[in-house]
């Protein structure tokens, strides 16, 4: 059981029936993920966030999501009724969103929200969902627990915010997380705390980790696959490391068109689509 | 660094209340100069850049600008001379205005006449093509947008262009057209930028010349060259720097 993947994923697609038309965002992507770090990278529109969100059944109306086969574990999550899935979701999948600032209830305090969501998944008591809390939040390497519980989300900062995402996230000890751009909001020196404290807690826990982000650089310095997304289908997926001699022309044509400190160039590549790449 | 430096910038303070967001800052850009500002958030970079542009009244220190001394509020001709283009296109558009509309307006208060072709070169030199000029900013894309406001702030051709975050709010591949455009225009034009910037890489590409700050304060000025030897002498700018290059895995 050890080897068999954590999901499975086979032509997934999501629509969205607008009056103008139907809006293909995804449009059959398939990959399995084990417990490694998966990267899904893309422009703005590529459809890495709706993969993430069809996972969850997060897709708002009018989006339809279908799959061949989508599975956690074993179990068929397209025959799924809505109940059982979120019975799944926060509990054995969850996720983690880009901005502190807008995902957190701005009127509860930070340790209550966390609380709160090991409550929803545990039997226990308040108490006990206090106690487990705070030590939820010094695995996430916030040095007074006890001070920061009592806060509310406007009083701490960008890159503790996203650590208690990542603590409220991980209290009820998911198999697999997915982080939609999770330290896109933070300066850089801040970024990589957050990452370090992420990458600990997946290693040690043996999570399946599915990394949504924009940047290239980040991705392959991060996880162990990626997979690169344009126009809501897999341009390629590739070991992270081999990520510089990638094939596909828009792979190439996305890092190309990166200002590099090693490689100054007069002008930038910039990047020329093939309608090809969508057919 | 002398009198013909076209931005000399002596013992800046900017204070918001309590808290002393720039302090004792100096630096001075030559003309025809592209000059980076670096620093993480609350660094005090685009307070510096809102000084220069004259939107925040509330400094003290000694400003000179094209070999004038700046007053608080500035005239019209300073205005002509020093235009600045904001990070979001988003944010910085009139969501009711045509792209016209937002090109006539700076013409018409300068009282120049001739909008018409003004308007239609403006529009030409940033690659955007004639038939978008009545469109609205939500019929445009990111990128298409940012043409728009590198337009509005060129149309009054000034010498000076003060960028904040102009591509952070972009994809990679519509950045990398931005940046194309940006470094024509200041080739084609002789123009002096200052350029705001996180993004440690876009700096190096655009600038010959940057300083780091942290906290207010400028922390280390730098050439591109040490930048890319990466050869900072202070180890905040050292910090950033490897922070910048990606999450490496301890052991």
């Amino acid at each position: 059981m050890a080897d068999a993947p954590l999901l499975t994923l086979d032509d997934l697609r999501v629509d969205f029936h607008t009056p103008t038309g139907i809006v293909n965002a995804v449009r059959g992507l398939s990959f399995t993920l084990g417990r490694e770090r998966l990267g899904i990278v893309g422009e703005s529109g590529s459809g890495k966030s709706m993969t993430g969100r069809a996972i969850l059944d997060l897709i708002p109306h009018p989006g339809v999501v279908t799959a061949k086969r989508m599975e956690f574990r074993g179990k068929d999550l397209t025959t799924m009724d809505k109940a059982s899935r979120r019975k799944l979701r926060g509990r054995h999948i969850s996720m983690v969103m880009q901005d502190p600032k807008f995902s957190l209830n701005p009127v509860q305090t930070v340790g209550d929200q966390i609380a709160e969501a090991y409550r929803v998944h545990h039997k226990a008591s308040a108490r006990q969902a206090k106690e487990r809390s705070l030590s939820m939040l010094e695995a996430v390497q916030i040095r007074e627990p006890g001070r920061v519980y009592d806060l509310y989300p406007h009083e701490v900062s960008g890159g503790m915010g996203q650590r208690v995402m990542i603590a409220m996230m991980l209290i009820a000890e998911p198999e697999i997380l997915i982080a939609d751009e999770p330290t896109s909001a933070l300066d850089v020196t801040v970024q990589l705390q957050v990452l370090k404290i992420l990458d600990d807690l997946v290693t040690s826990r043996g999570m399946g980790l599915i990394f949504i982000s924009h940047d290239l650089h980040l991705v392959k310095s991060f996880c162990d696959r990626v997979i690169v997304m344009y126009g809501g289908k897999a341009m390629e997926t590739l070991p992270a490391s081999e990520l510089d001699r990638a094939q596909h022309p828009y792979t190439r044509g996305l890092l190309g068109c990166l200002p590099d400190l090693d490689h100054p160039r007069e002008k930038l590549a910039t990047l020329n689509r093939d309608p090809a790449w969508l057919a | 660094m002398s009198t013909n430096s076209a931005i000399n910038v002596d013992k800046l303070n900017v204070s918001f209340g309590d808290s002393h967001v720039v302090k004792d800052l100096s630096f001075a850009v030559e003309p025809g100069e592209s000059y980076g500002i670096v620093g993480e958030s609350g660094s005090g970079k685009s307070t510096v850049l809102r000084v220069l542009a004259g939107l925040n009244r509330d400094w003290s220190g000694e400003v000179d600008i094209l070999g004038k001394r700046q007053p608080k509020i500035r005239d019209k001709a300073f205005y002509r001379a020093v235009q600045m283009v904001f990070q979001d296109p988003y944010g910085s558009l009139h969501p009711k205005k045509t792209v016209d509309d937002t090109l006539a307006e700076p013409l018409a208060i300068h009282g120049i006449r001739d909008a018409e072709t003004k308007i239609s070169r403006a529009l030409q030199d940033v690659g955007l093509p004639a038939s978008f000029r009545f469109r609205y900013p939500h019929q445009l894309s990111g990128g298409q947008r940012q043409r728009v406001a590198i337009a509005r702030a060129l149309v009054l051709e000034p010498t000076i262009l003060l960028l904040d975050e102009p591509t952070s709010a972009l994809d990679v591949s519509i950045q990398a057209e931005v940046l194309n455009l940006l470094q024509a225009l200041r080739h084609e034009r002789k123009l002096t930028y200052i350029l705001v910037s996180h993004d440690l890489a876009v700096v190096g590409h655009m600038c010959e010349r940057l300083l780091v700050m942290q906290f207010g304060r400028g922390v280390e000025e730098m050439t591109a060259a040490t930048l890319a030897a990466r050869a900072p002498q202070t180890a905040y700018a050292q910090q950033l720097l490897t922070a910048s290059e990606g999450f490496r895995r301890a052991g």
